[in-house]
C-alpha cells in the first residue's frame, strides 16, 4: 500500500506548481478577475498544451491517459494559484461527454483547449441533485427542442460548448449544444468569487440535432453521476491548494508580525489556530487524495468517498480560510491582501456541487440507508 | 497512489485470519472483564499475550533479531484491524510492547535489550510509564521525583501519578531528576525500575468512569542499579520523546476500528429510538450528525493509512503523530456526545446496554488530556511542524 502521490505525480505536482508561480502571480489573477471573462489567452494555451484539460481522459477520447489523482494534483495546484478561468466547466463538460462514450464531435475541442465548456445543470431551485431538474427537452425530428432557464452556471459566459441537463419523455437528457445556436442566451452573473465566473444560461426553443443528443434516460443518470463526482474532485481539490497556500501564508506572517515586543507566532492562541488549520489542511488531503483514487480504482467507493470529501473540506476550508484571515488581523481583512480571493474562492466552492449539510445527507443515505 | 494491499499484505493478512480463527479464546475479553475478578482477568489476558507470542505475532514491527516479526507498519495496522475485527482479547502490557520496548530498541544497551525484550513480547513482565507528576503534568521536564548516584546505584525520591497499569507492573520506565543544576530538560535520565524494588508504594486512583486504570506512585529511597538507565545519563528527556512518539504513532488503526464498532452500535440505537414518532436517524438534525460523526471517522481512517504509509518509508514517528491524537480524541468525544444524543433520557440508565453509553461518555473525556493534552499537541505541531517560535 502506499497512499501518497507516485514519483510522476510528484513532478507533475512541481511542474503545475512551476507553471502557475511564473504564468499566474497574484498581479495577474487580480487583473484577469477584474475582467468580464478572467479568460486569459495565452494561460489557457498554456493548460492545454500541458493536456490537463483531458489528463484523466482516455487517450481514444482525446485525453492523456493518466488518471484522476493526476486531475487532483493539477487542481490543487490551480487552487493554491487561485487560477482564474474555465477550468472547471470545461473539464466538467469534457468529463461528461467522456463518460457518456465518448463519440461526441464536441468533445476533442474541449480536451484540446479549442474549445470552453460549461454544464448546464442548476436551475431556480439551486438544486445540485439531478431528480431535481425541469427544463424540457421535447424529441423533435431526430433531436430535440430546450426551452427554460438555467442559473449558477459555471464558466458558461466564455463556454463554446454547453451541455444543458434537461428532463425528456423518458428521464433525464443530455443535450450539447453550441453557445452560438439561435435561442441560447448567457446573461453574466455577478458573484462571489471573481476569478470564475457564473451565467445564467436561457434556451428560448433552441432546436438541438442528433448529433447534439449525448445521452438519454438511465445512461445520462449513470453519465452525469460520474461527471459530477469527478468536478466534485477538482473543486475540493482546488479548495486543497487554497488551504495550502492560507496556511503557508499564515504561519510565514505570525513569524514575522510583531506585537508586544515578539513575533505573534510565539501566543499559544495563535499557534492553537496555526495548529488547527494544518489538521484541517492534511485532514482534507487524505479525504481527497483517496478520493481521487478510489474514483479511477476503486468505482464501488467512489459515491461515498466523494461525498465524505466533500462534506470534510467544505467545512474545513471555511474554517482554515476563516482562522488565515484572524491570524492576519487588520491586513487580512483588506482588498489589498491576497487572501480576500482565497477567502472567497474558498466560500463559491463550499457551494459549488453541494455544501456540506447537502453531502452530509448524501453519506447518510449512502452509508445508513442501504 | 495505490491504496490496494500489496501480495504480501495480503498474505500476511489471511494467515493472520487462519491463524485467529484457529487461536481466539471461546470468551471475549468484554465478557472476561465483567463476570470475573480482577486477577482472573489479568491471567485470561496474560494467556492471550502468550498465544500472540508464541503464535509469532507479538512484537509485529520490532526487528527479527529483538524477537519481533519485522513487519512493515502496514502490517501492523493491518494487524491490529484483523484483532479488532476478530473481537479478539484487548491486549495487554501495550506500554512495553508500543512504548518501552521500541525505545529500548533505539537506545538501550545489549543487555537491557537481552534482559527486557523476551518479556515485553511475551507477555510475563508488564510495564508502566512513571513520567507526570502532581507538579509536571503538561510542563513535563518540570519533574522533581530525584535521583542521586551513590555508588553503583541511584537512590529515588519522590512521586508519580496518573500511572496506567503501575497497580499490576513488573516494571517502570521512570523520568528522574538527575542535575538539579542544569536546565530543566537537561538534567532529566530515564531508568528501568523493577517494581518489587523495597521503597515503592502504589496507590490506586479511580477514574470518574469508575476505571481503576491508574495510580499514584512513592519511592522513598528505592535503590536502582545504575546499569538500568536507559540511554545516558542526563539524555532523559530525549529518551521521554522518543517514547511518546512511539505511543503516538501507534495508536490509530486500533482505535479506528473501537471507534467504528462504536459508530456501529449508536446506529442500532438510532434506528430503535424514536423522535417525534419516528426512528431516530430519520430526524434531520440527528442525521446530519450522525453523517458528521461517520465523515469524521472515516478521515480518522485515511488520516492514520496515510501516516503509516509514511512511516513506512521514513521509519521513525515524528511530531506528525500528534496531529493524530488531536484528531482522534476530539472526534471520539464528539461522538460519545451524539451516541448521548441518540439516546435521549436512556443515555443515563446505568444498566441500559450494559452501561456501555454512560462508560463511553465518561472515559473519553480522559481522551484530550492523557497521553499529552490537546493544548501540548497543538503547541507540538505548531513548534516542531510548522515551526513557530517556543512559547515556554
Amino acid at each position: 500500500m502506499e497512499f501518497d502521490l507516485s514519483k510522476p505525480q510528484k513532478l507533475l505536482q512541481k511542474s503545475a506548481r512551476d507553471v502557475f508561480a511564473r504564468e499566474c502571480p497574484a498581479k495577474r489573477v487580480r487583473e484577469l478577475m477584474a475582467t468580464d471573462t478572467a479568460l486569459d489567452a495565452k494561460l489557457w494555451s498554456t493548460v492545454a498544451d500541458q493536456g490537463w484539460l483531458g489528463i484523466h481522459l482516455d487517450e481514444s477520447h482525446g485525453g492523456l491517459g493518466l488518471g484522476t489523482v493526476d486531475l487532483a494534483v493539477v487542481a490543487e495546484e490551480m487552487g493554491r494559484a487561485c487560477f482564474p478561468g474555465p477550468f472547471l466547466g470545461t473539464v466538467w463538460a469534457a468529463t461528461l461527454l467522456s463518460a457518456a462514450g465518448g463519440k461526441s464531435k464536441f468533445l476533442e475541442p474541449l480536451t484540446t483547449g479549442a474549445a470552453k465548456g460549461a454544464v448546464a445543470l442548476l436551475e431556480a431551485d439551486g438544486s445540485w441533485n439531478p431528480d431535481h431538474v425541469q427544463l424540457k427537452a421535447t424529441a423533435a425530428g431526430g433531436g430535440y427542442k430546450l426551452t427554460g432557464r438555467k442559473a449558477f452556471v459555471s464558466d458558461a459566459n466564455v463556454a463554446d460548448t454547453i451541455v444543458c441537463v434537461a428532463r425528456g419523455a423518458d428521464g433525464l437528457v443530455l443535450l450539447a449544444v453550441s453557445a452560438k445556436d439561435p435561442g441560447v442566451k448567457i446573461t453574466p452573473t455577478s458573484a462571489l468569487d471573481q476569478t470564475r465566473k457564473l451565467a445564467d444560461v436561457t434556451f428560448e426553443g433552441v432546436s438541438v440535432a442528433a448529433d447534439g443528443v449525448i445521452a438519454t434516460g438511465e445512461a445520462a443518470r449513470k453519465a452525469l453521476d460520474h461527471s459530477l463526482q469527478v468536478a466534485t474532485l477538482v473543486t475540493a481539490a482546488d479548495m486543497l491548494g487554497g488551504m495550502q497556500w492560507i496556511l503557508a501564508d499564515s504561519v510565514e506572517y505570525a513569524k514575522t508580525r510583531q506585537q508586544f515586543g515578539k513575533v505573534i507566532g510565539s501566543f499559544q492562541a495563535v499557534q492553537h489556530m496555526c495548529a488547527d488549520m494544518l489538521l484541517w489542511t492534511e485532514s482534507s488531503r487524505s479525504a481527497i487524495y483517496y478520493a481521487a483514487w478510489a474514483l479511477g480504482a476503486e468505482p464501488a467507493s467512489a459515491a461515498s468517498a466523494i461525498a465524505n470529501a466533500k462534506v470534510y473540506v467544505s467545512d474545513a476550508s471555511r474554517e482554515v480560510a476563516n482562522r488565515g484571515v484572524q491570524v492576519h488581523g487588520g491586513i487580512g481583512f483588506t482588498w489589498e491582501h491576497d487572501l480576500q480571493l482565497y477567502y472567497k474562492r474558498s466560500k463559491a466552492s463550499e457551494i459549488l456541487f453541494g455544501d456540506a449539510t447537502y453531502h452530509r445527507e448524501q453519506v447518510a443515505a449512502l452509508a445508513f440507508d442501504a | 497512489m495505490d491504496l490496494g494491499l500489496t501480495p504480501s499484505e495480503q498474505k500476511f493478512r489471511d494467515e493472520l485470519r487462519t491463524w485467529l480463527k484457529a487461536n481466539l479464546p471461546p470468551k471475549t475479553s468484554h465478557s472476561v472483564k465483567n463476570a470475573a475478578s480482577a486477577a482472573a482477568y489479568h491471567a485470561y489476558l496474560k494467556d492471550w499475550q502468550r498465544k500472540l507470542y508464541d503464535g509469532g505475532y507479538a512484537g509485529i514491527n520490532w526487528p527479527k533479531e529483538f524477537g519481533g516479526r519485522g513487519a512493515t507498519f502496514i502490517e501492523q495496522a493491518i494487524f491490529q484491524e484483523e484483532l479488532a475485527l476478530a473481537d479478539a482479547p484487548e491486549r495487554m502490557g501495550t506500554i512495553g510492547q508500543g512504548l518501552v520496548g521500541p525505545t529500548i530498541i533505539t537506545v538501550g544497551t545489549e543487555e537491557q535489550k537481552k534482559r527486557y525484550l523476551p518479556g515485553i513480547l511475551s507477555g510475563d513482565e508488564v510495564w508502566c510509564q512513571g513520567f507526570s507528576e502532581p507538579n509536571a503534568g503538561s510542563d513535563l521536564a518540570s519533574l522533581e521525583t530525584k535521583a542521586v548516584l551513590e555508588g553503583d546505584e541511584f537512590i529515588v525520591n519522590g512521586q508519580k501519578i496518573w500511572t496506567s497499569y503501575a497497580h499490576i507492573a513488573d516494571l517502570c520506565m521512570l523520568v528522574v531528576r538527575t542535575d538539579t543544576s542544569a536546565a530543566k530538560h537537561k538534567g532529566l535520565t530515564c531508568l528501568l525500575v523493577d517494581m518489587k524494588t523495597p521503597g515503592i508504594t502504589v496507590r490506586p486512583l479511580k477514574m470518574m468512569s469508575g476505571d481503576a486504570g491508574f495510580n499514584e506512585m512513592f519511592f522513598s529511597n528505592v535503590r536502582v542499579p545504575a546499569s538500568c538507565v536507559l540511554g545516558a545519563v542526563n539524555e532523559g528527556w530525549h529518551v521521554a520523546i522518543t517514547a511518546l512518539s512511539n505511543e503516538r504513532a501507534n495508536l490509530g488503526t486500533g482505535l479506528y476500528v473501537m471507534f467504528k464498532r462504536n459508530l456501529e452500535a449508536v446506529l442500532v440505537q438510532a434506528r430503535e429510538m424514536k423522535r417525534h414518532g419516528k426512528p431516530a436517524i430519520e430526524d434531520p438534525v440527528l442525521r446530519q450528525k450522525l453523517a458528521q460523526a461517520h465523515v469524521d471517522l472515516e478521515v480518522f481512517r485515511l488520516n492514520t493509512t496515510r501516516a503509516l504509509s509514511q512511516l513506512n518509508k521514513t521509519g521513525i514517528p515524528g511530531p506528525e503523530g500528534s496531529i493524530q491524537k488531536l484528531y482522534w480524541s476530539e472526534l471520539n468525544q464528539r461522538n460519545a456526545q451524539i451516541a448521548m444524543e441518540v439516546l435521549g433520557p436512556y443515555a443515563q440508565l446505568t444498566e441500559f446496554d450494559s452501561g456501555r453509553w454512560i462508560y463511553n461518555y465518561l472515559r473519553c473525556r480522559g481522551n484530550t488530556i492523557e497521553a499529552g493534552t490537546s493544548e501540548v499537541q497543538r503547541n507540538i505541531i505548531a513548534q516542531r511542524v510548522l515551526g513557530l517560535p517556543r512559547s515556554y
